[in-house]
């Protein structure tokens, strides 16, 4: 695979994005290409703008100004929140745009199976029967077909998140975002959901990973950006990131990352 | 032994009307409350509503219903509206104006539900192409309902007892036919402690209920 093919334009292109909170500006003019089947993970501090920037893909946050195309279309953001055509638009777009939060936001009182048949069934109209094959193949997938009928609080954290991707998988998405999935899960929990991630990658999967988790970076993603104050800072191949980084706030940031992972592994030794 | 039989058997002239007196309390009841449900959530989506014209008659609603007493209210729709050419029998006047009233409260008990539901639910049904509609039917408003049932078993059983409030109008209800009974027989006691009797079984029905409803939905939370 060769993420960036020229012949294939971007599947995902944003231009000099700015959003502001009130007075506080927390996305200062980013921009981003992403290739079809490309991985991007995205780090820095809290607060930086990283999971801003991810909501506002999938207009969960309207950006103050700046472009972005979706497979070629330009998004626009007024229409899709003002105009009745523009919600059908918008739905479709969703429904291209695959996103997982850091809380999972499972429907409590929904099954598993049901949170996973929900949105294809009400959004896409896909006929029942239909979905329910394809979610309980996707739930054999990562092994949670016994838990098909569970309520997700009779769920671990890491249990929950898986079924919160393939929810999101269950649309056939182009794209999939992934905002701190990992950060809410007790320590033991997070390889599953990570080892999940990294199947979806070597399955080609366009995957923007705003995450924590540096091992995810370096080894899956394709290429980093570290954003340091609304702004990209460092945009670099996954290997060339962690080992030449050229910011000074980028080597404050891994700096203090990779001591923090080191005192980790101490600890559990 | 004679006379405790014959002082029982006093009170069976009068079990028919009771049955009848309980079923009108009841019917009035059920109505009212079936109003004051869609008052209620016509009411809480308007408050909550981004557009003011339907935000502001809302809020007045709201507060009116809320700063008058509901015997007021009643008074004000039956023998208030005739004046301006309103005429509406006993039982639709007090239906509506228990149930318009009971839906301020049923509104404010919605409310407090919506707002206990996470941030994270409605944006998951959002991020997946739902619309508003769609998240609200399919993921908000049936977690709603079982964050609010004790509230709105709470109210219900209010309405219930403000049935009474209905024997000013002429309602045969509970307590006009206990009022009856009384100028008849001049025993207030026996008689008030048997409609005391009445409400309190719809009332404990009433709850039985809501604690099997909230047994049977806990698997979940």
């Amino acid at each position: 695979m060769n993420p960036g093919s020229p012949t294939e334009g971007p599947l995902l292109r944003i231009e000099q994005l700015h959003k502001s909170f009130g007075d506080h500006e927390v996305l200062k003019g980013v921009s981003l290409s992403v290739a079809k089947g490309e991985v991007i993970a995205i780090v820095g501090a809290s607060g930086s703008g990283k999971s801003t920037l991810l909501r506002c893909v999938n207009v969960l946050e309207i950006p103050t100004s700046g472009r972005m195309y979706f497979g070629g279309r330009e998004i626009d953001y007024h229409r899709l929140t003002q105009s009745r055509a523009g919600a059908r638009e918008l739905a479709e777009l969703r429904a291209s745009v695959g996103m997982v939060f850091q809380s999972y936001n499972l429907w409590p009182h929904r099954t598993v199976l049901e949170n996973v048949t929900e949105a294809p069934i009400h959004v896409k109209g896909v006929p029942r029967a239909d979905a329910i094959a394809e979610a309980e193949s996707l739930l054999e997938s990562i092994g949670l077909s016994d838990k098909r009928n569970e309520y997700p609080a009779r769920l671990s954290g890491g249990q929950q998140q898986r079924v919160a991707i393939v929810r999101a998988l269950a649309m056939k998405p182009e794209i999939m975002l992934f905002d701190e999935v990992t950060s809410a899960l007790d320590p033991e929990l997070v390889g599953e959901v990570l080892d999940l991630m990294t199947v979806l990658a070597s399955q080609d999967m366009t995957m923007l990973v705003v995450t924590h988790e540096m091992g995810f970076a370096r080894h899956v993603s394709h290429r980093v950006i570290f954003v340091h104050e609304g702004e990209f800072a460092e945009e670099a191949p996954a290997r060339d990131f962690f080992t030449s980084p050229n910011h000074p706030a980028t080597r404050q940031f891994l700096g203090r990352i990779l001591r923090d992972d080191q005192v980790e592994r101490h600890d559990v030794h | 032994m004679d006379g405790i039989f014959e002082y029982l058997m006093s009170f069976a002239a009068y079990v028919p009307g009771y049955a009848g007196a309980f079923v009108i309390a009841i019917e009035v009841a059920a109505v009212t409350i079936v109003i004051s449900w869609m008052c209620g959530l016509v009411g809480v989506l308007a408050k909550l509503s981004r557009y003011r014209v339907l935000r502001y008659p809302a809020e007045f609603y709201i507060w009116f219903i809320r700063g008058t007493p509901q015997l007021v209210q009643v008074f004000l729709v039956y023998f208030g509206l005739p004046q301006v050419g309103l005429n509406l029998d006993p039982f639709v006047a007090g239906a509506l104006a228990l149930g318009v009233g009971s839906g301020a409260y049923v509104a404010e008990i919605f409310r407090s539900g919506l707002l206990a539901i996470p941030k994270g639910q409605p944006e998951s049904a959002h991020a997946l192409g739902m619309n508003n509609a769609l998240t609200f039917r399919r993921v908000i408003f049936p977690q709603m309902i079982r964050i609010v049932v004790p509230a709105l078993t709470n109210e219900a059983i209010n309405t219930l007892k403000n049935t009474s409030l209905l024997s000013t109008i002429t309602i045969m209800e509970l307590t006009l036919y206990t009022q009856a009974v009384i100028a008849a027989t001049f025993r207030p006691f026996e008689f008030y402690v048997i409609v005391s009797v009445l409400y309190l079984l719809i009332t404990t029905v009433l709850t039985q209920f809501a604690k099997w409803y909230e047994r049977r939905y806990a698997l979940y939370l």
